[in-house]
């Protein structure tokens, strides 16, 4: 008898999570191009050169609140993701050595995802939950080589970690009915990368930037697998094992400008490349010979994001901001799988700073991403043999507030 | 700072208002219909098929996957309905306690021996619903596993003082209002909008699984003097089905009824092919030479009691059987006539083995010769020209092993068979007809999943024992998967009749047969 192990593990335009400042966030997430706070940690070290002030600090934290509805019409089926409200948070501090050197440190939690549906949904055999996190730790250098150009980088240290339940298939479950299933679960994977920018500024209020995200490969090695709830049959030699996985994290490329205007206004237009298609399949190798390995494609594509900002200086106290994103799914079609029930978006953002004094500003935004309601299905899960797609109408919602703070001296 | 933090709450509210709405959602009403029927009190009628019953026995993931369960979940997602309550066993083992005696045996698994997988009886639990321990409430879910047409309308059925003498039930016993009440009134009293009604499969089973050891009691009215076994006549079961009918649709409830299979498409008649006696040239040989030796001796044994020659040589060509090498047909007792005297033939095309023979004895001789040294050594002398005393013929002809009536059914008990089916269907549809309720064809169903199957999502539903996924390990009873694939099959005729939009089922997403090791 042969089960097959079907897996995944995953989010949002993949389990790509854009939200590394506050003040970016409330532009869009636009902010490659833009010298404004030491979130520049994040989206272009080049720039932290720039910054007027000798010390220089962000922090912020979000609250993602997403959910997922998922219905198929024929069967009568209907099922929402209980997902926790995710907290990705952010820390960059900068200091100015030299007029043409900044140093400084970026943590920062770009990819995670955490999905939670109803144990044994009908679409259990993909995913029940999934909770997946990587925490980004840079040091970076910030160097003005002209007086038109800066450059900047560092080397990125990830430590990632996933936890992620499925049913074995459709139906199998032991003598009291109980659905047969494998948790996997891995933390403490670390993994080196690099970033590295450039950001150019022809005229006083204009500028140019560029930032490349080098692909981090998060390589579990003993990760534990645990399989619950199967029937006591040498036909299920299911046991407990440890498991072997790769997952990406994909490079990404952002270019973008910027250019101030009347005195108070600035506007920042990002592109973002984001080289998904590494993500082919998600193949989960079982130490124990008797555990089938498990192959899992998912085939992804290179996807774009578009990203406007504008920000408003209205006075002393306050900065207002606003912008608008499009962000394209990495999945193509036939592979919606519902541990990353996401497709192509538009995320509506504002906030606003409150410079409490000269030094210390507080950052809050808002984040709502508009998802259209879509058809879609699973087609690669295979059982005795051939494929049955999972499929049905899916329509997300993802609204996150956020709060940070600046510093500056 | 402070004045814009009284904001906060407010933006609080807009989260918890953010969760994803469909455009059209299936919870929002009006999405499935429920036509002309009102589905708000769903009471299902019959006997084990309608209880879940499954791989021998009753237990609780088994009820759940009844199909009157997987209906009236579907049900539910069309109108405003009650809870669906079914009489739960205890635990998942089945088995029946009496007074803390066991008087069913527990569910079956498929279980890994040293010659591979085969359904054994699961150990791993002891049973422990105890039929002295009657369940309150009244329960939608009125399947009683073995009862019969007229089972339903007597009174007394769940009296638990009849359970040893036979006229009581007892799963119904344990969820009987009172010791008095029948399983029709026990379903009346609860008013129901909504009934199926999936009974008289066991006034042919019964005797079709005993081999046909019953009694047709076509012709004869009293059902008090009918065996456990015996087929029920059809008069009958048209007059208690009517009733059953009339009593439910006397309550304003519409319905469904279905047709009873043709239960010898089932794996327990069609596992065991007749003609798995498998020979190798030698063996066929040899079996010919003793057939050849037993109609000599019959043809001698004849003539010396004074029979015509011509006629004694006439009957004596019947046993003169011939074999050849690969599948020969199994050898059946049947009655010994003037026409067959020594009680024996092989059988035919369409004679059927049940489920249950034991294929041990298969193996050794059982269904064709049981070859002892003795019978070898008449044999041996029989050869060489020589003349077998009284005794040594004998032995030959009683080395003989035709396969027991319980253990077959033959063409009669066959045809007795279709032809009660074929008549208490007639009745079914009829009823079905004249009081405007919905008619599924199970028994068209299920031919069609025993000749060719029924292709779902993942694979094709057969009647194959154990790999065919639609029958559960007891070879009668179907398999979660069967009963959803049921459970679909009345909802189309339910949607038909009452111009309903009921959801069907993902087939798929339903189990076959469980795995278990924990076995003796």
């Amino acid at each position: 008898m042969l089960i097959m192990l079907s897996t995944a593990v995953t989010y949002a335009g993949g389990y790509r999570v854009s939200l590394q400042g506050q003040r970016a966030l409330a532009m869009g997430h636009a902010g490659v191009a833009v010298v404004n706070s030491a979130e520049l940690g994040f989206f272009n070290p080049a720039g932290l050169v720039l910054l007027e002030n000798k010390i220089n600090v962000s922090a912020g934290v979000s609250a993602v609140f997403s959910d997922v509805v998922w219905q198929n019409e024929e069967f009568g089926q209907m099922a929402r993701s209980e997902s926790p409200v995710g907290t990705p948070v952010y820390l960059y501090a900068s200091y100015k050595v030299k007029d043409w050197l900044a140093l400084g440190l970026s943590i920062y939690t770009p990819y995670g995802s955490s999905v939670d549906w109803e144990k044994d949904w009908p679409g259990s055999h993909l995913v029940n939950n999934i909770e997946l996190a990587a925490i980004y730790v840079q040091p970076v250098a910030s160097i003005k080589i002209a007086k038109y150009l800066s450059v900047g980088g560092g080397p990125i240290y990830v430590s990632g970690s996933v936890n992620f339940n499925r049913n074995l298939n459709r139906t199998l479950s032991d003598i009291d009915g109980n659905r047969s299933n494998v948790t996997i679960d891995a933390s403490g994977v670390s993994a080196w990368g690099w970033s590295a920018g450039a950001m150019i500024t022809p005229t006083e209020n204009f500028r140019i930037g560029l930032n490349y995200r080098s692909e981090i490969m998060i390589d579990a090695e003993d990760g534990d697998a645990t399989f619950s709830n199967i029937p006591n049959s040498p036909l299920t030699p299911f046991e407990n094992t440890t498991f072997k996985a790769s997952l990406p994290l994909p490079a990404e490329l952002t270019v973008g400008l910027s250019y101030e205007f009347l005195d108070k206004w600035l506007i920042a237009v990002d592109y973002n490349r984001t080289y998904w298609e590494v993500y082919k399949s998600l193949d989960i190798d079982f130490t124990s010979p008797n555990v089938p390995d498990s192959e899992n494609p998912r085939n992804y594509k290179d996807a774009s994001t578009y990203r406007f900002g504008v920000q408003y200086e209205a006075n002393e106290k306050f900065t207002l901001r606003a912008g608008y994103y499009f962000d394209e799914s990495p999945v193509q079609e036939g592979y919606f799988a519902p541990e990353t029930p996401r497709n192509d978006a538009s995320g509506y953002t504002g906030g606003l700073s409150f410079n409490v004094n000269s030094n210390f500003a507080i950052d809050a935004s808002l984040l709502y991403i508009r998802f259209k309601e879509l058809q879609a299905s699973y087609d690669p899960y295979i059982e005795n043999g051939q494929q049955v797609p999972f499929g049905g109408t899916y329509k997300s919602s993802a609204i996150v507030p956020g709060l940070g703070i600046t510093y500056k001296l | 700072m402070k004045k814009y933090l009284k904001f906060l709450p407010l933006l609080a509210l807009g989260f918890v208002s953010c969760e994803p709405e469909l455009d059209n959602p299936i919870d929002e009403a009006g999405f499935y219909n429920n036509g002309e029927a009102d589905f708000s009190n769903y009471v299902a009628l019959g006997n084990s098929l309608s209880a879940g019953y499954a791989d021998g026995a009753l237990y609780i993931s088994g009820q759940e996957n009844s199909f009157p369960n997987i209906m009236a979940q579907q049900f539910s997602l069309v109108q405003e309905t009650g809870a669906f309550a079914q009489p739960l066993m205890a635990d998942n083992a089945g088995g029946l306690l009496m007074g803390g005696t066991q008087i069913a045996d527990n569910r079956r698994v498929l279980a890994v021996g040293a010659s591979g997988p085969s359904p054994q009886i699961y150990t791993g639990m002891t049973p422990t619903t105890d039929i002295t321990n009657v369940l309150s409430g009244s329960f939608n879910n009125m399947g009683v596993p073995g009862a019969k047409s007229f089972h339903l309308l007597a009174p007394g059925y769940g009296d638990i003082a009849g359970v040893s003498v036979g006229t009581a039930n007892p799963y119904f016993v344990r969820f009987a209002s009172s010791t008095q009440t029948s399983i029709l009134a026990d379903a009346v009293a609860q008013n129901p909008s909504f009934f199926s009604l999936m009974a008289g499969e066991n006034d042919v089973l019964s005797y079709a699984t005993s081999g046909g050891t019953g009694v047709d009691q076509t012709g004869n009215l009293d059902v008090t003097t009918y065996g456990s076994n015996d087929i029920t006549d059809p008069m009958v079961f048209a007059s208690v089905y009517s009733q059953i009918v009339t009593a439910m649709v006397g309550t304003g409830a519409g319905g469904v009824l279905t047709s009873i299979p043709d239960v010898t498409t089932i794996p327990y008649f069609t596992t065991i092919p007749n003609n798995a006696l498998e020979l190798d040239a030698a063996k066929a040989a040899s079996l010919t030479g003793f057939f050849q030796a037993v109609a000599g001796i019959f043809a001698q044994g004849a003539i010396q009691q004074g029979v015509d020659p011509a006629v004694a040589q006439g009957l004596a060509a019947q046993y003169a059987l011939a074999f050849s090498a690969g599948p020969n047909r199994f050898l059946i007792d049947v009655p010994v006539t003037q026409t067959n005297p020594l009680g024996f033939r092989q059988m035919t095309e369409q004679e059927l083995l049940v489920l249950t023979i034991n294929r041990q004895d298969l193996a050794q001789g059982y269904g064709s010769v049981v070859l002892t040294p003795e019978v070898m050594q008449v044999l041996g002398l029989l050869q060489q020209g020589g003349q077998p005393s009284a005794e040594q013929a004998q032995l030959v002809l009683d080395a003989v092993s035709g396969i027991d009536d319980k253990d077959v059914l033959d063409n009669q008990e066959i045809q007795a068979i279709a032809v009660a089916t074929t008549s208490y269907n007639a009745t079914i549809k009829a009823l079905a007809q004249a009081n405007g309720l919905a008619f599924a064809d199970v028994n068209a169903f299920l031919t069609q999943v025993a000749n060719g199957g029924v292709p779902y999502d993942a694979g094709t539903l057969t009647s194959v024992f154990v790999t065919g996924e639609a029958f559960s390990l007891d070879g009668v009873h179907p398999t979660p998967r069967g009963y959803a694939a049921i459970a679909n099959l009345i909802l189309d005729a339910v949607n038909q009749t009452y111009s309903s939009t009921v959801p069907k089922v993902n087939v798929g997403n339903y189990r076959t047969v469980t795995l278990s090791n924990d076995v003796q």
